[in-house]
């Protein structure tokens, strides 16, 4: 009897041997974890990150580690080139405590710079949340509630048909002056312009929010969720946005871009902030009428731009290619 | 297809109002007197009485639809009088600028050429280059063609074109002397020397704007024909043995070009945007830099008749993507 007992122990054991993981089991794997692991891949996403967080970092510590005052008039230093410019000339005037030369005011190009780049990333990230912001809730309400959706789309699709750049531009010119004198110059101008930036990029968001939104809605967990009586606002918090947190992201790099662009092409076309108040599109186009003796003036800022923005657009690759799970592991 | 193209325009008209309605509004809003130029010895009553002459005293909405009349009617009388002589328009009032007190739709019209000129040539040239990067860095994905290109055009889409303009400025007129930086509207091509230096002039301008068309419409392209290339009918294509060549540019391309074909559309109106940039830093007097004077200059029919035409242009380029995407592929249908 005990023998047939362990025989029926041993054919169990074989029956069930073919179904034992071979290994030892794996720690389960969050999210998240994949998710690093595969924008890990995308070597233009990595250097885009790390240089974005560099340049935060830069224009946030910056001004405690170079403790120049940018505002500062140094008339007897004024007009230094760089020190690079000692490379292939040698008699350039150069100062070795004034690394990137000064302007025609005598300020420091290092601190400006600084201070420049301080102003346009708040305004680049201020505007970008802002138009998130919007953007996901026009696409939640649109998404989730069916009468909503009509009006909001409808709205959507008009602000999509307005001409940004144009209305941008009536938009700060005309309303600078009261801003200005009810909040300061400098106050009043980085509402405004992170006001329109804001208010007019938020359609893309709301669009892309909308549709995850309107395909999630019809998923069997929401169905749950409301059969155990949820309120519509916990669905949407607790069920609804974790669930586009990913597409949300990646128009948020989208996003920044085009704020810091928008920014600086304001500045150019001299309608941004006012003119003691550096930020690195006003210092570019300052720097435009004297570029052929101090092309250095007109070349770092656009270079600081440009090198942001396209970290920002290699950042929005990889993490596209990152938070898809279809393309996750492939 | 018909019912919709109709639909769809009919559509498009309460859009137009509102977005006119919007600009009115905002321009309504906005302070800033147009008397402010005029010199300080002129007593108050005179002000008033150029004010109400300017059409400033009437209420608002009596504005709204004298702007309304004058832009839906009687400027399109001024056309068909323009065109076959007639006089429709014989002492109506038009849109006035405040700034030069002649017609705007006059205005418009001059320094229309200049823009179309420039900015309808970098979009063309923009785009022959950027089909055939878009189509072999698709063929050939991963190679070296493809890393490089996709680089470039991540390049081009990053640099603002207010600093690859300078950039090219600096380069190409001030150190090497090769293009003049400004450009000369009132030159005129009559022989060879002066088409040479008709060219001179826009080859910088129309490539500052042709470097971001190219960067979209080759990810675009690139994208699509990715899309396509792993498509059962290419093999089918392939294994009726029809040449390589029939297969990529005859099947996948056609295919490709549906989604194209409608960004490109839908990229007109917004190059015309960027153009407010582009011809502020070379100095052609075309519209955008109209719009921006107008704007300094507190003009305000100017910069209202502007925006809208721009409003006008993106409704008009959306719907033209809508039904060209219906005609083009017949998979699409709307009703």
């Amino acid at each position: 009897m005990t023998d047939q007992s362990v025989n029926a122990a041993a054919t169990e054991m074989e029956l069930y041997g073919a179904l034992k993981d071979k290994e030892p089991p794996k720690e389960p794997r969050s999210q998240w974890r994949d998710v690093w692991d595969q924008f890990k891949k995308h070597k233009g996403a990595l250097i885009g990150g790390g240089f974005l967080l560099f340049i935060t970092l830069f224009v946030l510590v910056g001004p405690y580690i170079w403790q120049i005052d940018p505002k500062k008039l140094d008339i007897r230093n004024k007009d230094l080139r760089p020190i690079y410019t000692l490379l292939w000339d040698g008699d350039a005037r150069t100062l070795w405590s004034r690394p990137f030369g000064t302007d025609n005011l005598g300020r420091d190009i290092m601190a400006t710079l600084i201070a420049g780049g301080r102003a346009s990333m708040a305004v680049g990230w201020m505007a970008m949340v802002l138009s998130l912001v919007i953007g996901t809730a026009v696409g939640v309400f649109a998404g989730y509630f069916k009468r909503l959706d009509g009006i909001l789309m409808r709205l959507t699709d008009l602000f999509l048909s307005l001409p940004i750049l144009p209305l941008l531009l009536v938009a700060v010119t005309l309303f600078r002056q009261p801003l200005r004198a009810a909040l300061g110059p400098e106050g009043g101008m980085f509402i405004l312009i992170v006001g329109v930036i804001g208010l007019t990029s938020w359609m893309p968001t709301a669009r892309i929010v909308r549709g995850e939104i309107l395909a999630l809605k019809e998923r069997e967990f929401i169905l749950a969720a409301r059969s155990i009586g949820t309120t519509s606002s916990a669905i949407i918090r607790r069920h609804l946005l974790p669930n586009v947190v990913s597409p949300i992201m990646v128009s948020a790099t989208l996003g920044l871009a085009v704020a810091i662009i928008t920014e600086s092409a304001l500045s150019f076309l001299g309608v941004g902030f006012p003119s003691d108040f550096p930020t690195w599109g006003k210092l570019l186009s300052d720097a435009v009428p004297r570029m052929t003796e101090f092309p250095e003036r007109v070349m770092l800022p656009g270079i600081l731009i440009s090198l942001t923005v396209l970290s920002v657009n290699y950042l929005g690759d990889g993490l596209r290619d990152a938070l898809d799970p279809r393309i996750r592991g492939r | 297809m018909l019912t919709f193209t109709i639909r769809r325009l009919v559509l498009s008209i309460p859009t137009l109002l509102f977005i006119s309605l919007v600009i009115f509004m905002l321009l309504q809003l906005a302070p800033g007197d147009p008397m402010a130029q005029v010199p300080l010895t002129v007593p108050p009553e005179v002000k008033q009485k150029m004010r109400e002459a300017l059409g400033l005293g009437a209420p608002v909405h009596v504005q709204y639809w004298k702007w309304l009349v004058q832009f839906f009617w009687i400027e399109p009388q001024v056309l068909i009088d323009h065109w076959f002589g007639t006089a429709l328009s014989e002492g109506k009032l038009r849109v006035i600028s405040w700034q030069t007190r002649s017609p705007v739709m006059d205005i418009v019209m001059q320094r229309m050429p200049q823009t179309l000129w420039v900015v309808g040539m970098s979009y063309v040239v923009g785009i022959l280059i950027a089909l055939p990067i878009g189509i072999y860095s698709a063929y050939r994905q991963y190679s070296v063609f493809d890393q490089v290109g996709t680089f470039v055009s991540m390049i081009g889409f990053s640099v603002p074109p207010f600093f690859s303009g300078v950039v090219v400025i600096v380069l190409f007129s001030v150190q090497l002397g090769w293009f003049p930086s400004i450009y000369d509207t009132t030159h005129v091509v009559t022989d060879w020397d002066s088409f040479v230096i008709q060219f001179k002039q826009m080859i910088m301008p129309v490539m500052v704007l042709a470097l971001q068309t190219t960067a979209q419409i080759s990810r675009f392209m690139r994208a699509s024909m990715l899309d396509n290339l792993n498509q059962d009918y290419v093999r089918t294509a392939r294994a009726k043995g029809l040449r390589e060549s029939a297969v990529v540019l005859v099947h996948v391309l056609r295919n490709s070009m549906i989604p194209v074909i409608t960004v490109i559309a839908l990229g007109i109106p917004g190059i015309f945007g960027g153009a407010i940039i582009t011809e502020t830093l070379f100095k052609v007097n075309g519209i955008g830099q109209l719009l921006l004077t107008a704007l300094f200059a507190n003009d305000l029919p100017m910069v209202m008749t502007l925006t809208f035409i721009f409003a006008i242009l993106i409704v008009l380029f959306n719907l033209i993507a809508d039904v060209l995407y219906g005609v083009l592929d017949p998979r699409i249908r709307y009703d």
